[in-house]
């Protein structure tokens, strides 16, 4: 390969065609561009006129120089340039490939591999015999196995990287078993460790040593800690440069028990800081689903930190029986519980049914006697399914018949009537202290302080199961703490109260380290080293150095000791590890580590993995000459009149065509965009009170509904405070209806039934409060139920429609009286009754009252035939439209159509208001006028 | 050429246009209203046209007595001229005829025969006789007369450039040449001092592509008339666009020169243009009174 600068070229030779390159500049130079042939009538006045300039025939310089540099470009693409070609290291004798194999290489561990082969392949090339280490992986009989590059090339894939840090002494014990003469490259994670500087010596003591390093930044989580409310984490890197930013991710079970991530929080490094710190103020639901803390985008066991039950705390929910006095707040029977509790886990109060629906671990009652059924049995399951009902006694239960003669579930033993009392003013005796407790008991090994004593409790009855029930028992026997299983959960009672009142007991730390052993609080998040002497603890999961969690059923247990010892090995790989009753994570990092770069001494060369790529350049080199030509071709025709003029369209369109280098990407799918005319609708609609009529396809009929509505409004806008816009026809099929207080509905007899959706709307519209006023126009032909065409159409209209029963409009209708007192209904046509929502049958008239306390709503539709439109109808000047009845007798019956509309706009909008009894003396007072 | 199957064919695909050319040409006549139609002067016919005192040349037998009685003086009852006028037609069928730069495809020999027949059926239903130049077709009137013409101005001439042919006017006739007279100007000079010598007069109607009024062409570029006769290279045509237009210019007012010294009128016609203008100037053309 023959290098130029940092580019190779893998054909060199055919960079001599670049001599041809004057050659071809004289011979486009020479040869002016081909003309075009046209038929040209005109061509007779042309004879004899010569053209002006006789440079033209030249290829202009400028074009010369795009066809030459394609060409020249051109012959450079075939030349195979290479960036960065992979340059041999050469060197000779055996080599020793070494890599750290840390979970801090995982990250870029193909990359590493891909860098090993190279190594290999290249030692293959000169016959030189390879030995391949990882220094998580030593080899067991020391030394290094020097064999053919084959053969380690077939181990390569074995190489795999750990989740723990290569352990100090046995790298320095390897180093001392080295023998012979070696160059080494040394894969190293770029983290500083004590054994470096040894190892490195002992390597340069051999030979050459040439170390590699991924210039990426090495991150790493601490172990999550729960302090003031928040998961806090600290974030930790190793080159503490520019301010940088990453997201850490909180990884668990959702409810429906997959894996997702829960939250995710941005934590960020101030230039020059190597730690960060992130806080997740999450609700105690989902921060006890968490199961660990991901740096998102490293793949590395360091970015993950697991999360185990130190991280978890219990909700605990608190019910007191009977109503808390207040002010008295160390009377409370909760208060100590809360005091004890609030520290370590998170409690709940209030109604025990929305307290079960949260699902507590632990519930408890403090002095509940007696739930409701349901209660008992909601709260039943709910310790069967797992629950722990945690009871206290006190007044409440000592007086009540519960458990009294047989057991109840929901208490672990029987209760004696009254309970007793024990050192008070009236009663024989000391008070009681308690006695020590047995080792079966789950308190066992809690001093006991001398101070708490006992002066009243709640007794057992004896039962054949008292004994095996009792964990903690005062100093003459009788049972104190009593506990039972119940399916999957227990109920425990404490004998006592939960506050001062009977005991001491809730004054003193027994009190606290008892809840916690119950686990109704959480443990503190280390255990020390002697509680962990002699336990074992088996593995549940562990971390791949990848950042993977895998199962871990096959791997042996570990001792308390090495679990106290911390930092993971290979005999203890970073993971969850199980004991008795609670979980330890043991994280790559504990809370103390920190994250520095390896300072490699300046005599050491170090190679970073990036320059190692080669770029091939064959394919750009030689698009960039497609794109000249294209250009050329463009400034051809340009130059020769071919983009201009006639026939120049076809040849624009096809270099158009030609030009268009790629097609768009497909775009995502749209969301379908809002529909502007249904929002021009609503906004038009909603920003006034709008009268609505249907639109029934007829136009005079739309056309006199609109006029009417238009009068209508008019009126109500001079005589009432309601002002209302312009009318608006509505399309039954295609407008929304919610935002109108009354659709005046003319019925034809050629109107299309609505559709389904249409009838949805309608009904949707009905229920929601919204008013409809059919009108069949025809009351000077038929009387209501007669079969007038409109009439039948009404019917088949009103099938679809969710309509009460109906009765003719009553004397004492609301309708009567919400702004006119009327009492008949006028339109163009006069004197047939209209038809409203039926008042409920129970509606009696009271002694007195001139009318009955009638039904709440506003009657969903009003149905008639008194053509009220045609009455109502003005055009835009105030005109009236139509003629009513004859002289003044028509104009009062016109004032009467209005004054229906104005009633009836009135009751759409007030509703009932005027059958409030209030207003019973002054509409008294204007009847009786 | 002898084989009647190919003179049969031929002959199909020469009377093909034919039926549509005569049916546009009519349509396009009858946009032209016959008002300012008949001599409007004295003259033989059978129209009354005016009376007028008798004067001392007029035959006693001319006198109209009727008239006479009436007043003092004698009067004699002119009637209205209507001899028929004689007009020779030329539509230039030359090669270069057929060019054209137009997306319709209307060539320029196209448009010529249109407006010459259509001029032809507005002469003939005018009473005219309209015959061809040369000795092709003589003036008649009749409507069969126009069939012939468009049988006549159907057929193509091989020559690049047409030439009209100034034989075959009778005295004092009209005429009326069509073409892009893009050729050699001396025929057509000859022709029209040799009708003017006869007392014809008449209309030169130039009719021009769009192209050849606006020269739009660049770049380097062989021009070749119709039949490939006559080329020019050059190098730059839009170079060339200026002096081009400069020589058609000074060929327009060349022919309008010719014309008015001959007593004819001259117009020029674009192809892209409506062909009812061109007829509506013809026709006002021909009408004028000597």
């Amino acid at each position: 390969m023959w290098m130029l600068g940092p580019i190779g070229f893998a054909a060199p030779w055919l960079l001599l065609g670049l001599v041809v390159l004057p050659l071809l500049w004289l011979i486009l130079k020479a040869v002016p561009p081909a003309p075009i042939r046209r038929r040209f009538p005109g061509v007779a006045l042309l004879l004899g006129l010569t053209d002006s300039e006789t440079q033209t025939d030249r290829t202009p310089w400028w074009l010369l120089l795009l066809r030459i540099l394609a060409v020249a470009l051109v012959i450079l693409g075939f030349a195979g340039p290479v960036l960065n070609p992979q340059a041999e290291t050469g060197g000779s004798g055996p080599l020793l490939v070494l890599t750290d194999g840390s979970w801090a290489d995982a990250r870029d561990w193909e990359r590493r591999a891909d860098r090993i082969e190279a190594a290999l392949d290249e030692a293959g090339r000169l016959g030189r015999p390879v030995a391949l280490v990882a220094l998580t992986d030593l080899p067991p009989d020391g030394g290094a196995t020097f064999q053919a590059a084959d053969a380690a090339a077939a181990r390569l894939p074995a190489l795999q990287p750990e989740a723990w840090a290569p352990d100090a002494d046995a790298v320095t014990a390897w180093a001392e078993t080295l023998e012979g003469g070696f160059d080494t490259l040394w894969l190293s994670d770029g983290l500083a460790r004590p054994w470096r500087e040894p190892l490195l010596g002992a390597l340069e003591a051999r030979g050459a040593v040439t170390v590699f390093e991924s210039p990426r930044p090495v991150r790493a989580l601490r172990p999550a800690r729960f302090e003031e409310g928040e998961v806090r984490l600290t974030a930790l890197r190793a080159v503490t440069g520019s301010a940088a930013e990453a997201d850490v991710a909180a990884i668990g079970l959702d409810p429906a028990g997959a894996e997702r991530q829960l939250a995710r929080e941005t934590v960020a490094w101030d230039s020059g800081e190597d730690a960060a710190e992130v806080a997740f103020d999450l609700p105690p639901e989902l921060r006890n689903r968490i199961t660990r803390f991901e740096l998102s985008g490293i793949r590395s066991a360091g970015a993950v930190t697991l999360a185990d039950d130190a991280l978890q705390r219990r909700e605990v929910a608190l019910i007191a029986g009977g109503a808390e006095p207040e002010g008295l707040e160390l009377l409370d029977p909760l208060h100590y519980l809360r005091e004890a509790l609030e520290p370590t886990a998170d409690v709940l109060e209030g109604d025990l049914n929305d307290l079960l629906l949260a699902n507590p671990d632990v519930l408890v009652f403090a002095d509940v006697a007696t739930l409701a059924d349901t209660e008992a049995v909601a709260v039943r399951e709910w310790v069967e399914a797992g629950g722990m009902l945690l009871r206290f006694a006190g007044p409440r239960l000592a007086a009540s018949d519960v458990s009294r003669t047989e057991e109840s579930p929901l208490l672990p033993v029987r209760l004696r009537a009254g309970g007793r009392s024990i050192g008070g003013a009236m009663s024989w005796g000391e008070p009681k202290t308690l006695a020590p407790f047995a080792e079966d008991s789950p308190f066992f090994g809690l001093p006991l302080p001398d101070d708490v004593v006992v002066n009243a409790q709640v007794m057992a009855q004896p039962d054949p199961s008292l004994a095996a029930r009792v964990i903690a028992q005062l100093a003459d026997g009788t049972p104190l703490v009593t506990r039972k299983p119940l399916g999957d959960g227990q109920v425990v009672l404490f004998h006592v109260t939960a506050n001062a009142e009977w005991s001491s007991l809730p004054l003193s730390g027994l009190f606290v380290d008892m809840l916690e052993r119950l686990a109704v609080s959480t443990r503190p998040p280390q255990l020390t080293e002697a509680e962990l002497a002699g336990t074992t603890w088996a593995p549940e999961e562990v971390l791949t150095a990848f950042g993977r969690i895998e199962e871990a059923d096959t791997l042996p247990g570990v001792t308390g000791e090495r679990l106290a010892a911390g930092g993971p090995g290979p005999d203890m790989p970073p993971g969850l590890y199980a004991g008795d009753d609670r979980r330890i994570a043991v994280n790559v990092l504990d809370a103390e580590a920190t994250l520095a770069p390896m300072e490699w001494p300046a005599r050491v060369p170090v190679v970073g993995l990036e320059v190692l790529r080669e770029t091939v350049l064959k394919g750009w080199v030689l698009a960039a000459a497609l794109a000249l030509l294209l250009a050329d071709v463009l400034a051809s025709l340009a130059l020769s009149g071919r983009l201009r003029g006639p026939r120049a369209a076809p040849a624009a369109l096809a270099l158009t065509l030609a030009l268009a280098a790629a097609p768009d990407a497909p775009r995502a799918q749209d969301a379908p965009p809002p529909d502007p005319a249904a929002d021009a609708l609503a906004l038009e609609a909603t920003q006034e009170v709008v009268l609505a009529h249907v639109l029934t396809g007829n136009r005079q009929v739309d056309d006199t509904a609109e006029a009417g509505l238009r009068g209508l409004s008019d009126v109500l806008y001079r005589r009432t405070s309601i002002e209302p816009a312009a009318p608006l026809g509505v399309d039954l099929e295609t407008d929304e209806l919610a935002f109108f207080p009354l659709l005046y509905w003319p019925v034809t007899e050629d109107q299309p039934i609505p559709s389904a959706d249409a009838y949805a709307r309608l009904n949707r519209y009905l229920r929601s409060g919204g008013m409809i006023l059919f009108d069949t126009r025809d009351a000077d032909l038929a009387g209501f139920g007669s079969s007038s065409p409109e009439g039948r159409k009404l019917q088949a209209l009103a099938r679809g429609l969710d309509i009460p029963p109906l009765e003719p409009l009553p004397a004492d209708h609301v309708l009567t009286r919400t702004f006119y007192l009327l009492q008949d209904f006028p339109g163009r046509h006069a004197g047939r009754e209209i038809w409203v929502e039926a008042a409920p049958p129970g509606a009696e008239q009271v002694e007195g009252m001139p009318f009955r306390d009638l039904n709440d709503g506003v009657t969903p539709v009003v149905i008639g035939g008194n053509d009220w439109a045609a009455a109502w109808a003005t055009d835009e000047a105030g005109n009236r439209l139509f003629p009513v009845g004859r002289g003044m007798t028509g104009e009062r019956q016109r004032e009467m159509a209005y004054r229906f509309g104005v009633n009836l706009v009135m009751h759409v909008l007030t509703g009932n208001y005027k059958s409030d009894q209030v207003h019973v003396p002054a509409l008294l007072d204007r009847l009786g006028q | 050429m002898s084989d009647p199957l190919l003179l049969r064919q031929g002959a199909e695909e020469l009377a093909a246009p034919f039926p549509p050319l005569l049916a546009e040409a009519e349509h396009l006549a009858t946009t032209v209203l016959l008002g300012e139609h008949g001599r409007r002067r004295p003259g033989q016919g059978d129209d009354f046209w005016q009376f007028r005192p008798a004067l001392p040349f007029d035959e006693s037998r001319s006198i109209d007595w009727r008239r006479s009685g009436r007043a003092d003086g004698a009067f004699v009852r002119e009637k209205e001229w209507q001899i028929a006028q004689s007009v020779i037609l030329w539509v230039d069928q030359a090669a270069s005829m057929s060019f054209t730069s137009l997306k319709s495809g209307e060539t320029k020999a196209r448009r010529a025969r249109l407006l010459g027949l259509a001029a032809a059926v507005l002469l003939i239903r005018g009473g005219e006789r309209v015959g061809m130049t040369g000795l092709r077709l003589p003036p008649r009137a009749g409507e069969g007369q126009l069939a012939r013409i468009a049988a006549l101005l159907s057929e193509d001439e091989p020559a690049d450039y047409g030439a009209p042919d100034a034989g075959g006017m009778l005295p004092h006739s009209r005429a009326l040449f069509v073409s892009d007279f893009l050729g050699d100007l001396a025929p057509v000079e000859a022709a029209l001092t040799r009708a003017a010598d006869r007392g014809v007069r008449g209309a030169l109607l130039q009719v021009l592509d769009p192209q050849e009024e606006a020269f739009p062409f660049d770049g380097r570029t062989i021009f070749e008339s119709m039949t490939g006769s006559l080329r020019h290279e050059t190098l730059k045509a839009g170079e060339l666009r200026d002096r081009y237009l400069v020589r058609l210019a000074e060929r327009k007012d060349w022919l309008a020169a010719l014309a008015a010294t001959t007593g004819w009128q001259f117009s020029a016609h674009h192809t892209g243009d409506s062909a009812a203008a061109a007829l509506l100037w013809l026709y006002g053309a021909l009408e004028r009174r000597g």
